[in-house]
């Protein structure tokens, strides 16, 4: 098959940037997109022009690192699938593809496709962690946890934080990712001693990068792992409950 | 409150004096917390919506009833409280509402125009958004601006037709003959609806109210209140222009 790519092109983080037209023959429609643009990369390299940066690295969809927003849609048309599981058969033979990187204020644009997405370590840091005593692992029978919420807790955590979510959020907002990476530990019971000051952290450093909800859906709808929004329904009643709660810390000087 | 990496959150700060403000202050920071009171505001003005519906429907049983009601509303109360003092605490928390609820959606516009200074170049494809919430500042201005414009014609009487205090009938039936008016009034109403469809199940989410066994009723709820509340508010200027007197 053969597509005509329009690929965002930036020379560095300060570049103006601009789209350029790649006409791209003899694709294979079992190609991921990930491997069109390796193609692509080869024959730019081979003909002595600059090739295209973008992000890759497990190419199966677990590591989160492909990040391209495909014809307006982050991932690409698919549903449930990164970039790299979206394959070439999903497209029109002689279709035209405009690709963009992520675009938020808190996801700078490194290179052409690539852009910084650390502010989702700085919230991780904040507060995505359980304190629990190093040394051997205690029996796991000790600390029983009902099916269904374990069930819930694991669909939370397959978010992957490839920044699907924020990119396909009008808003630029984290919503769905910083709730998967708080629900996960706060729906378990290993989760629970730090449950409301890890939804008050997350929250509020979410909050110096991103911008605010406002129930679009569109982020479950970009998300590869299907993560529900459901969950940014629980981190609201926890982030709520949680100011609340820290105020009947009874006795206690602040 | 918020943390920063590397910094020693649990040791006392003896370097910079940290400048604690009050709670509502803190609470009011956080964009969640906004939407938390837009959702709540949001359910005093659904209330308020209601409400005016019910009672505006009075129209359609003759000029004694609504006149009778309007007065029942300023007599409300009586005799533990003076003529208009419930009315008042009634407007006073409903103006508070409005307050927030606009004051809180001008922030947030704001912080979501900060967090994407650069557009997308190519065209989005929307795959969940519906037309009803990607416009809900649109409708919500166009609410707030008829809102106005209802104030000065039928609370103050400044460009209604020789306004009557206290005659309500006379007041709309003055205003409806108007056909200008009577379209303004049923657009700002369908744009109200539309503001309605998205916001009363939007509150579910805002609010933290998340619950499979319930959660396909939300949009169920949502279609249904903003359905009734259109067509009670659009059959007013509707009939009455068509020439339903009753």
């Amino acid at each position: 098959m053969k597509v005509t790519l329009n690929v965002w092109r930036q020379g560095g983080p300060s570049d103006s940037g601009a789209f350029q037209i790649y006409e791209v023959d003899d694709v294979s429609p079992d190609m991921s997109f990930l491997e069109l643009f390796d193609v692509l990369n080869e024959r730019l390299i081979t003909k002595g022009e600059e090739p295209v940066a973008f992000d890759h690295d497990c190419r199966e969809g677990i590591c989160g690192s492909c990040s391209m927003m495909i014809n307006g849609r982050a991932h690409g048309p698919e549903r449930g699938t990164a970039t790299c599981q979206l394959h070439m058969r999903k497209f029109e033979d002689g279709a035209t593809i405009t690709v963009e990187p992520w675009r938020a204020a808190a996801f700078p644009i490194i290179k052409d496709l690539c852009v910084d997405r650390s502010a989702f370590d700085r919230i991780i840091e904040s507060g995505g962690y359980i304190t629990a005593p190093t040394g051997t692992a205690q029996e796991a029978n000790l600390t029983p946890v009902p099916k269904e919420v374990a069930d819930a807790a694991m669909d939370a955590a397959a978010c992957i934080g490839c920044g699907a979510c924020v990119a396909a959020c009008p808003n630029s907002a984290a919503q769905l990712f910083t709730a998967a990476k708080i629900e996960h530990l706060n729906l378990l019971p290993q989760g629970q001693p730090e449950r409301w000051s890890r939804v008050v952290a997350m929250v509020d450093e979410m909050e110096r990068f991103f911008g605010s909800c406002t129930n679009h859906g569109e982020c479950e709808s970009a998300c590869p792992k299907e993560i529900s929004i459901d969950f940014i329904a629980l981190m609201n009643r926890d982030y709520i409950r949680a100011q609340f709660k820290q105020r009947r810390l009874t006795g206690q000087k602040s | 409150m918020t943390k920063v990496a590397g910094e020693l959150t649990d040791a006392p700060n003896v370097n910079v004096p940290r400048r604690k403000a009050p709670f509502i202050v803190t609470f009011y920071r956080s964009a969640v917390a906004k939407k938390w009171l837009m959702a709540v505001s949001g359910i005093i003005l659904l209330g308020y919506v209601l409400a005016h519906m019910v009672g505006n429907l009075k129209v359609f049983l003759g000029k004694d009833e609504i006149n009778e009601y309007a007065d029942w509303l300023r007599r409300l109360g009586e005799p533990a409280f003076p003529r208009e003092v419930v009315l008042w605490g009634m407007r006073t928390v409903l103006i508070a509402a409005f307050v927030i609820h606009i004051v809180a959606a001008y922030q947030l516009t704001m912080i979501n125009r900060r967090a994407r200074p650069t557009q997308y170049k190519s065209p989005r494809d929307y795959a969940a958004a519906s037309f009803a919430s990607r416009t809900m500042r649109w409708t919500g201005v166009i609410v707030l601006l008829f809102l106005i414009f209802h104030l000065l014609d039928l609370t103050f009487g400044t460009v209604n037709p020789g306004y009557v205090g206290g005659n309500v009938y006379r007041n709309l039936i003055a205003s409806f003959d108007r056909v200008p008016v009577a379209v303004a009034y049923i657009v700002a109403n369908l744009a109200l609806g539309i503001h309605i469809f998205h916001g009363a199940w939007s509150m579910f989410q805002s609010l933290g109210f998340n619950n499979p066994r319930y959660n396909p009723w939300r949009r169920t709820f949502a279609i249904g209140f903003a359905g009734l509340i259109t067509t009670g508010n659009v059959a007013i200027p509707l009939l009455i222009t068509a020439g339903v007197r009753p």
